[in-house]
């Protein structure tokens, strides 16, 4: 039987229309906007002033703190200027931007597509170059890697997990790169595990990606210490927590983190960014990003430079259809709506998403009937039900007790609910007020 | 492009369920039974469950728009539901004016005072039901003679007013046993009884489709039918003189209808697995002491009701697993 978590869980229409579709390089634009803070933690410092000439790779921005990352520049040319640039929220964030001339690249990049596999690098010096390389984790959480891979005093990492999951909907920028770049994903792993003295891999796949897991498969075959698991299709099992549990069969304490359990996750396209930043001295300033949607002209998958705008991504999948509706940075599920689509692509953006107009509303909410789904669908053995109520009445002790802060935001709770009641709305709102509670009773 | 991008929070998706898609699931489950009714109760079934489904519309609409002075909300279903579950509840040939009462407790007291839908504590239906019982006990005890038991009679006795009549006139069950219907014919329906629960196997039918479509899980159901066979079991063990056998208990009364149609109201049982059988079990455990002990014949309605009042309290201790929760 396939593996998979539990609780909960649901199975939202995979709608992965882009899933045939080759990745494709896209053209590099006019300019980019390079935001400072692409990860969790503190933003990164520019180095950069307006008018230094840059070429493509080179750090602009250093990393702020001990949680935070490098930033590079994904072009060459000109700083334009730095300036406040709204995020895909919307907030205002500090970028900057460059103009693009040529596309100069620097010297020690080797940009060959030839697979290098060198493993004689100790564990300080892979953890060093991911840190210059300024990876995050690129599933969407973007945890800078460097930190996540040296694990608290008396903690040790037994297991490393690949996520190749993918359970959002829509997206395929994970599974085109494991068809794509298999072998480079796996020699990423190897790093990791060495980066971190761990025996023993798994590559997590759902198995409604047959062709990536006989692919992987086939490609881990001379690994006996790392496997591909065929996981059963279930959204959220890409969730960090949820994964973890599918294969090992642990559950991550109430509060903890992976390594808790002995366990490391990271994301197949962070993987791939690891290889490249240890075999060919490329730091992070390009991904893979979907873009799709039902009404979409030509879905597709591109390989694009962090700062790019949105709307360029939009325009070559043939331009926003005469129904759009909403669009989505990321997947239906836990993505960002967002109001414009001149902010940038960054080293978190896996997929754009456009939605049809008779789609982007929500239904009208009516009287929870206490059906009980949206318990049954948690997948961190919540009660969604009791928690949207008690944050409505401000219940603080109560949103507290009944575990908010456990919440994954996966959706499952709002995505089931016959009555269409904004669950995650108000759980959301409770774990804020929340978090600023213990946060005030630390102090 | 100028257009104005619809901006909220994730999910972006929702599930095509409905509340309305759920209520009609419930109406269609409960067809097959109510086929099953006209069949061996004639015309008289349809009249009463029409009459019931209407006088519910009626007074949730009326209610709602007049003294609540809210949006009707008729078309979610549930008034159809309740209408049919107090039809199902009460003999075939009542007359029209009781149902018209008995509709409007259930909707009227049962279920628009506390709130409408969802927010009532007990069972609209049952209420309904068990205020009918109280207040016109001749009418709500007199059955219909079942045209397919071949029994020629105007009225006849249910299964287990007969058991209880015989044991309340000192007779052991070895002398009556004779006059209880069969194991088949309590199984198919030919046997007198509300308009609703006497088909045991359609019931069931109804149930597997519920089950099927994921309107109910098995929980409560089981827990129900579970511990009255475990219960009525053991009491027939101990002395099979003046208990009867768990098959009995299962197949008669409303044993089926209660623990597949009126348990199973989400609205009025506890939201997780866990609680679900607590509150099963409880109603099995009163169902049978209510039989074999209490002044009625029947006690499901009474145990549904009873444990739907204790419904809050197992949902604020009992709680889902969490997950990395340490216990």
């Amino acid at each position: 039987m396939l593996k998979t978590f539990k609780p909960g869980g649901v199975h939202p229409p995979e709608n992965k229309i882009s899933a045939g579709k080759s990745i494709e390089v896209l053209a590099i634009p006019k300019t980019v906007s390079i935001p400072v803070s692409q990860h969790i933690g503190a933003p990164a410092v520019a180095l950069v002033n307006r008018g230094d000439e840059v070429k493509v790779g080179q750090v602009i921005a250093k990393s702020g703190g001990f949680v935070s990352a490098n930033i590079h520049s994904s072009v060459s040319g000109k700083v334009k200027k730095i300036d406040i640039i709204p995020d895909s929220s919307g907030y205002p964030k500090s970028g900057i931007v460059i103009d693009v001339e040529g596309d100069e690249w620097l010297e020690k990049i080797d940009r060959s597509e030839e697979l290098v596999k060198d493993f004689d690098l100790d564990s300080k010096e892979i953890v060093d170059k991911i840190m210059e390389a300024g990876i995050v984790g690129l599933g969407g959480a973007t945890f800078p890697t460097h930190v996540k891979l040296v694990p608290p005093k008396g903690m040790k990492a037994e297991i490393l997990i690949i996520n190749g999951v993918e359970c959002e909907p829509y997206l395929t920028s994970d599974h085109r790169l494991m068809l794509e770049k298999a072998n480079e994903i796996v020699v990423g792993t190897r790093l990791l595990m060495k980066a971190m003295g761990i025996e023993k891999g798994y590559i997590g796949i759902e198995n409604n990606k047959p062709d990536a897991i006989s692919l992987l498969t086939e490609k881990t075959k001379e690994y006996p210490n790392i496997k591909v698991v065929s996981l059963k299709v279930k959204y959220p099992q890409g969730g960090e927590k949820q994964l973890i549990k599918a294969i090992t069969g642990r559950e991550v304490p109430s509060g903890g983190l992976p390594i808790a359990v002995g366990t490391v996750v990271s994301n197949v396209g962070t993987a791939f960014a690891v290889y490249e930043a240890v075999q060919k001295n490329k730091p992070l300033f390009e991904r893979i990003v979907t873009v799709t949607g039902k009404s979409v002209e030509k879905p597709s998958n591109f390989k694009v430079r962090i700062g790019t705008a949105v709307s360029e991504l939009i325009e070559a999948a043939g331009g926003t259809p005469e129904d759009t509706g909403k669009i989505i940075s990321g997947g239906p599920m836990m993505g960002k709506a967002i109001a414009k689509t001149d902010v940038s692509v960054t080293k978190g953006t896996s997929g754009i998403l456009i939605i049809k107009d008779e789609e982007s509303k929500r239904r009208e909410t009516i009287a929870c009937i206490r059906c009980s789904k949206c318990v049954s669908v948690c997948p961190m053995g919540l009660e969604p039900y009791l928690l949207m109520t008690v944050s409505q009445k401000q219940m603080w002790d109560a949103v507290e007790a009944n575990k908010v802060m456990d919440c994954i935001e996966c959706g499952s709770c709002s995505y089931t609910c016959p009555s269409n009641r904004p669950l995650l709305d108000y759980i959301r709102l409770g774990k804020g007020k929340v978090g600023q509670i213990m946060r005030a009773r630390k102090n | 492009m100028s257009k104005i991008l619809t901006v909220s929070p994730s999910p972006h998706v929702h599930s095509d369920e409905s509340v309305n898609k759920i209520m009609y699931r419930v109406v269609l489950a409960m067809m097959p039974a109510l086929a099953w009714s006209v069949f061996v109760f004639g015309f008289d079934a349809l009249r009463v469950t029409l009459t019931a489904v209407a006088a519910c519309i009626v007074f949730e609409y009326l209610i709602q728009k007049f003294l609540m002075k809210v949006t009707p909300s008729v078309t979610d279903g549930s008034a159809i539901i309740t209408g049919i579950l107090l039809a199902f509840n009460v003999p075939a040939n009542i007359p029209w004016w009781i149902i018209i009462i008995g509709a409007l407790v259930s909707i009227g007291i049962a279920k628009l005072s506390f709130g409408g839908l969802g927010n009532n504590i007990f069972n609209p239906a049952l209420v309904g039901r068990v205020f009918l019982l109280i207040s016109f006990p001749v009418h709500m005890t007199s059955w219909p003679v079942n045209i397919q038991s071949g029994v020629d009679a105007v009225t006849s006795a249910t299964p287990l007013g007969l058991i209880k009549e015989s044991i309340k006139n000192g007779q052991v069950l070895s002398d009556v046993l004779g006059d209880v219907p069969g194991t088949m014919d309590m199984l198919l329906g030919n046997i007198g009884g509300s308009l609703g629960e006497v088909s045991a196997l359609l019931l069931i039918v109804g149930g597997i489709y519920m089950l099927f479509r994921k309107v109910i899980t098995w929980h409560i159901p089981v827990a129900v039918l579970g511990s009255m066979a475990i219960f009525s079991g053991i009491l027939w063990l101990v002395n099979p003189e003046i208990f009867m056998n768990p098959v009995f208990h299962l197949l008669t009364g409303g044993a089926m209808l209660g623990a597949i149609f009126m348990a199973t109201d989400m609205v009025t049982s506890p939201m997780t697995p866990k609680g679900q059988i607590i509150y099963g079990v409880g109603i099995g455990i009163i169902t049978i002491s209510i039989r074999t002990w209490g002044a009625y014949p029947e006690g499901i309605s009474f145990a549904i009701l009873l444990m739907n009042a204790v419904t809050p309290l197992i949902n604020t201790y009992i709680k889902p697993k969490r997950f990395g929760g340490t216990k």
